[in-house]
């Protein structure tokens, strides 16, 4: 017994030793990243300064706000949330070599789709009518992602203009159907109230945090898992890392650069899908303040990883959360908080970006 | 300094017994290996330097500490008999050392005259290019050093031979009088290896010192004057050029005897594994680069495509592998039509396939060596379970069984690819290919980069493959080693094949007329 006790000691010291060093070395890791949030905060801070606030009254309603109580927590995550699908739609595409900078146009085509499907039945079961209004919103925005996907695999259009532009038609297809065919009365231009059996319970009353949450973390781990461990993410890392020698070996490139394309617009799709179902109850336009374009901020800052892409949602809904508490409380206007973002993109993601975009050759337009 | 100091040079043997490069004691390591292990270098000035060595034996390194790339970790370096702290290759330069590196450092839309110039631009009222001097300029210096090149035309219309002697006149441009060239010949045709001779020839003959860095024991011993030999990041030797035979100089950098002839099983067979009949397609510019090959490749046959490098080869194999698109003509593999057939099907049906560019077409440099193994086969039984997923145990396991039977030298399964010597990067290919146990091996250029080691590795396996009933398409530029390893040659100029002899019934000078377009049957 006593020998015993002498026997796993060690063991559990070196475990705990093991654990710390991989935490340590983990936090050295994320280094650049924590720098740049910390510059990013003082160069915010001395912008607070010239305008006559108070960086640290500011700062601080600014961090009680996303993190402080419960109900900040709930607002952080609910800004966070559409950020994670977008995010991962750029990183699933960008593994395989293709920058999709269309997630906004796809967000858009599958929130319109799930509200589509939302209104359209009364009387279906929620376990039939809520994933039906998923597959919904994941349809139409993978289809959103398969159109470039065609016209490049068969034509060599480059994704880059062919994803921006469909979401400009994205934007005004669904801003005519909610103000034209579907519009609910009022003059707001919104969809009218989706069935109850359509909608995303809210899990943190009061805020508007849904069960899209849940939808979101598991596709962290489902993206994850295909691309490190089927053979799917294999043949879409192949063709990402080096087209030519994936051809030779008899891999299909167009038939990766597709299915990614569609997976990613897929993604996206169902983060607008989580919004329509989750938060707003309804397709109103304009209701994404650039999703999208958020997403693949957040995909570069969390290193196009899944795990890193979760974190880095995180930050932008608390700067987002956070931001709001902050003007309420100190009346420091919105804008430092986008001043805040971009400032740590510049500083995180731009480099990577440019590096990124460097490897693959070259930005060929 | 003006150009025209630059142009008058010191007579031949002014600094005959002087040293123009010393390196001391010189110990550099990386992580996991000492790329340098106390490493004396002198190279005299005025002389021709071999520095020899296969892959990994650490002569780029030590050439890139001396251009200033890599800062030792011991050592000291004296140039022109004064110690140095080499910390860059600004330095370097000022120092009047030049390096032309393997892969060309030119900007392929300027002309050479801009490349040449590019960051020490000549210029009038101190703003406009002075372009009527630059002109004049370079072809003052093309003459004296007898390098011909245009100065007016653009470096990517130019034949790598000639963009090599922009990269040479760059650096002497600059103001090297010690030039090191590395592995200048590995990307040169025969006749253009002869004409860079001549102009290393007459650099020396300039005053010029130069130190050639190459694995190839043919070209070190008929260019150097002296050669140091490299092996395992120590010095195995120094010799005199005139005093040594390539077995001495092989034994030296491998460290055994090496063999350059093979052995062949005699095994004759007249079923055909590969029929190409008529064969015709474009090359990327959408220009005739095959125009209706026709031959066979039997069982226990190697079949060696000899030509100069341009005319259909590269087209020919991705036709066959079915990367290009064909305009006319048929393929038949065991008598199957598979002209029309995607690359994952004729590879199922047994085709492997070693592609002339390893880092292009063999291999994804960023994948682990495992993935790399699987490469093409991660989709089938036995590396996949449950339809979607892979067995990552299969998978380890089926590459430590090929790390060793093919003795490829990394740390283990799941190091990067990128991180391997060319020749281990080679053994990688060779290992996923040749495991495939295929019907027909397409072999293109597949000792290119590689050092005595581990090219009569490869050429060993190829010749295995063959006398287990292989039949092999070699491709090579290598006359040499098409010589070495075929059964028949065929001979291919202009997208055609103007002749298929046996090997034993044709002589190097017939083969060489063909290839220059000299004889048409």
């Amino acid at each position: 017994m006593n020998e015993e006790k002498q026997r796993s000691n060690p063991k559990a010291g070196q475990l705990l030793r093991e654990i710390l060093a991989r935490l340590g070395s983990s936090l050295r890791g994320i280094m650049p990243e924590i720098i740049a949030i910390i510059v990013a905060f003082l160069v915010g801070g001395i912008a607070l300064l010239a305008t006559g606030h108070s960086p640290i009254d500011a700062y601080g309603a600014m961090i009680m706000g996303a993190f402080g109580d419960v109900f900040g927590i709930g607002q952080t995550l609910t800004q966070a949330t559409p950020i994670i699908f977008t995010a991962l739609s750029f990183l699933f595409a960008s593994k395989c070599g293709l920058f999709n900078i269309g997630a906004e146009g796809q967000l858009l085509v599958g929130g319109f789709a799930a509200a589509l499907i939302g209104i359209s039945f009364n009387n279906l079961p929620i376990f039939i009518h809520l994933p039906l209004a998923l597959l919904a919103g994941a349809l139409a925005g993978g289809l959103w992602g398969f159109i470039p996907a065609v016209l490049k695999a068969k034509l060599g259009a480059h994704e880059v203009i062919t994803t921006m532009m469909l979401s400009y038609v994205a934007f005004y297809v669904t801003g005519y159907m909610v103000n034209y065919p579907f519009k609910a009365p009022g003059w707001v231009a919104q969809t009218v109230i989706i069935a109850p059996s359509a909608q995303l319970p809210r899990i943190l009353q009061p805020t508007q945090l849904s069960a899209s949450i849940f939808v979101a973390v598991i596709l962290v781990g489902l993206t994850y898992y295909t691309l490190e461990k089927t053979t799917l993410g294999y043949e879409v890392r192949a063709v990402g890392l080096n087209p030519t020698a994936a051809e030779s070996s008899g891999i299909s490139v167009k038939k990766g650069m597709i299915l990614a394309l569609v997976i990613s617009g897929a993604l996206a799709g169902l983060g607008g899908a989580g919004e329509v179902l989750g938060v707003h109850r309804r397709f109103i336009e304009g209701f994404s303040p650039g999703y999208g374009w958020d997403g693949l901020a957040v995909a570069l800052i969390g290193r196009l990883h899944p795990v890193g892409v979760l974190f880095a949602a995180i930050l932008f809904g608390a700067l987002r959360s956070g931001g709001m508490v902050m003007t309420r409380a100190t009346g420091v206007p919105l804008d430092i908080i986008f001043m805040l973002q971009a400032l740590v993109v510049l500083l995180i993601a731009a480099p990577r970006m440019i590096r990124y975009l460097l490897k693959r050759g070259g930005f060929k337009w | 300094m003006g150009l025209t100091e630059k142009l008058n040079p010191p007579p031949p043997h002014f600094f005959a017994m002087s040293i123009a490069v010393e390196m001391i004691n010189i110990t550099k390591s990386f992580p996991g290996v000492v790329a340098n292990d106390r490493i004396n270098f002198v190279v005299k000035k005025g002389e021709i330097h071999g520095l020899l060595g296969e892959n990994g034996a650490g002569k780029t390194v030590l050439m890139s500490i001396l251009y200033g790339l890599y800062r030792p970790d011991e050592g000291q370096i004296f140039v022109n008999e004064k110690e140095v702290q080499m910390d860059s290759p600004a330095t370097a330069i000022k120092l009047g050392i030049g390096m032309v590196h393997q892969h060309f450092m030119l900007v392929p839309s300027l002309t050479v005259a801009e490349n040449i110039i590019l960051g020490r631009e000549p210029k009038k009222n101190k703003v406009l290019l002075d372009t009527n001097k630059i002109l004049s300029d370079i072809k003052d210096f093309c003459d004296r050093y007898r390098l011909e090149v245009d100065p007016k035309a653009s470096v990517y219309t130019l034949p790598v031979g000639v963009q090599q002697r922009v990269e040479i006149l760059k650096a002497l441009y600059r103001g090297a009088d010690i030039l090191i060239l590395d592995e200048p010949t590995s990307v040169l045709t025969p006749q253009e290896v002869e004409e860079l001779f001549k102009a290393i020839r007459a650099l020396k003959n300039q005053g010029k010192t130069i130190i050639f860095i190459s694995h190839k024991l043919k070209e070190v011993l008929a260019i150097c004057d002296r050669i140091t030999v490299l092996k395992r990041g120590k010095v195995a030797g120094i010799v005199k050029a005139g005093e040594t035979s390539p077995g001495e100089l092989a034994e030296m950098m491998v460290g055994r005897e090496v063999v350059f002839t093979f052995e062949k099983k005699r095994a004759e067979s007249d079923e055909v594994v590969l029929r190409v009949e008529g064969l015709k397609a474009l090359n990327d510019r959408k220009l005739p680069a095959l125009k209706g090959v026709t031959f066979e490749v039997r069982k226990f046959e190697i079949l060696g495509i000899a030509g100069v490098e341009g005319n259909g080869q590269t087209e020919l194999v991705e036709v066959l592998m079915g990367l290009r698109e064909s305009t006319a003509g048929n393929i038949f593999l065991d008598g199957t039509n598979i002209t029309n057939m995607s690359p994952s099907e004729r590879i199922a049906l047994g085709i492997s396939h070693v592609p002339e560019d390893r880092h292009k077409r063999g291999l994804i440099l960023d994948f682990s060596v495992m993935e790399n193994l699987i490469l093409g086969r991660h989709n089938k039984s036995p590396f996949t379970k449950r339809w979607i997923m892979l067995n990552f145990d299969k998978a380890s396991n089926f590459a430590k069984g090929l790390i060793q039977e093919f003795s490829i030298k990394t740390p283990s399964e799941d190091a990067p690819a990128r991180h391997l010597s060319g020749g281990t990067q080679q053994r990688v290919i060779v290992a996923r290919e040749f495991s495939r146990k295929p019907k027909l091996i397409i072999a293109s250029q597949p000792t290119r980069g590689l050092d005595v080691g581990a090219t009569e590795y490869v050429r060993k396996k190829l010749v295995e493959m063959r006398d287990q009933g292989c039949a092999v398409l070699l491709i090579s530029a290598d006359l040499d080693e098409i010589w070495a390893l075929s059964d028949r040659i065929a001979v291919m100029y202009e997208g055609e094949i103007v002749a298929i002899k046996d090997a034993g019934k044709t002589s190097e000078l017939e083969l060489g007329l063909l290839m220059a377009g000299g004889k048409r049957e």
